[in-house]
């Protein structure tokens, strides 16, 4: 898409918006709609948008294969530490009481944020890999057949 | 509208115009969810629904063809099919409550109690938020497990693994 100006120049403004409201949508989960899955699909969709426009190499420079494949596991490794950080301190898997002894609602805010961010990191992870495992194969078209 | 938009889906022959109405069809659904208040769902079904999916589908056209073929077999058995769940599906709907009504089944087992319990065991504002991490943690890990185990399954099927390593190699012999 070398000749779209518009497209370039307006995605180019927009991939940062998306990007900071990705995170709105993560940390302020608690408070109004939205959580992990939302934030990773829009996140996703930063990314997706600036390679569908600037093309699939100039992309994997910014956010390269590899370390979307390390992304997929890496979230459910977040949730999960998540549940075994809470186990070892001696309370039940998941309960996020145990960050905070003292006051096990604000412990509830820190457990409900780490496992959204695992949240978040997975779906990003594997939407942004989905992606790339489909636009990078070959066209088995030749461009006269469209 | 939304029956509008499937008979569309169905019947237009572009696969392009197919991949844009189906998004139109999620934004539909998300503003009716939005209208039974469910802000959570509808956030999700525009964003998946009408944003990744219709890319992803955009990506797979540029792989394929951009028209669908017409099919050969009889329209006979699989309308039958349809009608027949359809029927049933309405048929059920008949014994369901009154919408918003405030004896239905949703509004008296668990959700009073969340409702009232969550803003002093959670603390968290958003109850969909409080449940989904926390009163219903396990589930939501398993979710994730899901989502993960499908991305795989793609990465294995469409072989983007295997371009990694070629990737890495290429790397490592510019590296050295």
């Amino acid at each position: 898409m070398r000749h779209h100006l518009i497209l370039r120049v307006v995605t180019k403004m927009l991939v940062g918006t998306i990007i900071l409201f990705a995170f709105y949508v993560q940390f302020h989960g608690d408070f109004s709609p939205g959580g992990g899955f939302q934030a990773g699909v829009i996140m996703a969709v930063a990314f997706i948008i600036y390679g569908v426009v600037f093309g699939l190499d100039e992309v994997q420079q910014v956010f390269p294969a590899w370390i979307v494949h390390k992304l997929l596991a890496l979230g459910v490794l977040i949730y999960a530490g998540t549940g075994f950080v809470s186990l070892f301190l001696g309370y039940s898997f998941l309960d996020y009481g145990a960050f905070t002894p003292a006051h096990p609602v604000h412990g509830q805010h820190y457990g409900i944020l780490a496992v959204e961010l695992g949240v978040g990191v997975t779906v990003t992870g594997v939407m942004v890999a989905v992606y790339y495992a489909f636009a990078g194969r070959t066209p088995q078209l030749s461009d006269e057949e469209w | 509208m939304l029956v509008v938009t499937a008979i569309a889906v169905v019947r237009i022959r572009s696969l392009f115009a197919v991949a844009m109405f189906s998004g139109i069809f999620s934004l539909l659904s998300a503003l009716l969810f939005v209208a039974m208040d469910a802000v959570d769902v509808a956030f999700t079904e525009a964003a998946v629904g009408a944003g990744i999916s219709t890319v992803l589908v955009l990506t797979t056209l540029a792989l394929t063809t951009r028209h669908e073929k017409p099919s050969k077999r009889s329209p006979v058995i699989p309308l039958f099919v349809v009608f027949v769940t359809g029927a049933t599906l309405i048929y059920g709907t008949m014994d369901m409550p009154n919408f918003g009504s405030a004896d239905a089944p949703a509004q008296t087992h668990v959700s009073p109690e969340y409702l009232e319990r969550s803003v002093h065991e959670i603390g968290v504002p958003n109850v969909v938020t409080a449940i989904l991490a926390s009163y219903r943690g396990y589930d939501t890990l398993g979710e994730t497990a899901v989502v993960f185990t499908a991305g795989i399954g793609v990465l294995l099927l469409i072989g983007g693994l295997r371009r990694r390593r070629e990737d890495e190699e290429a790397e490592e012999s510019r590296d050295s």
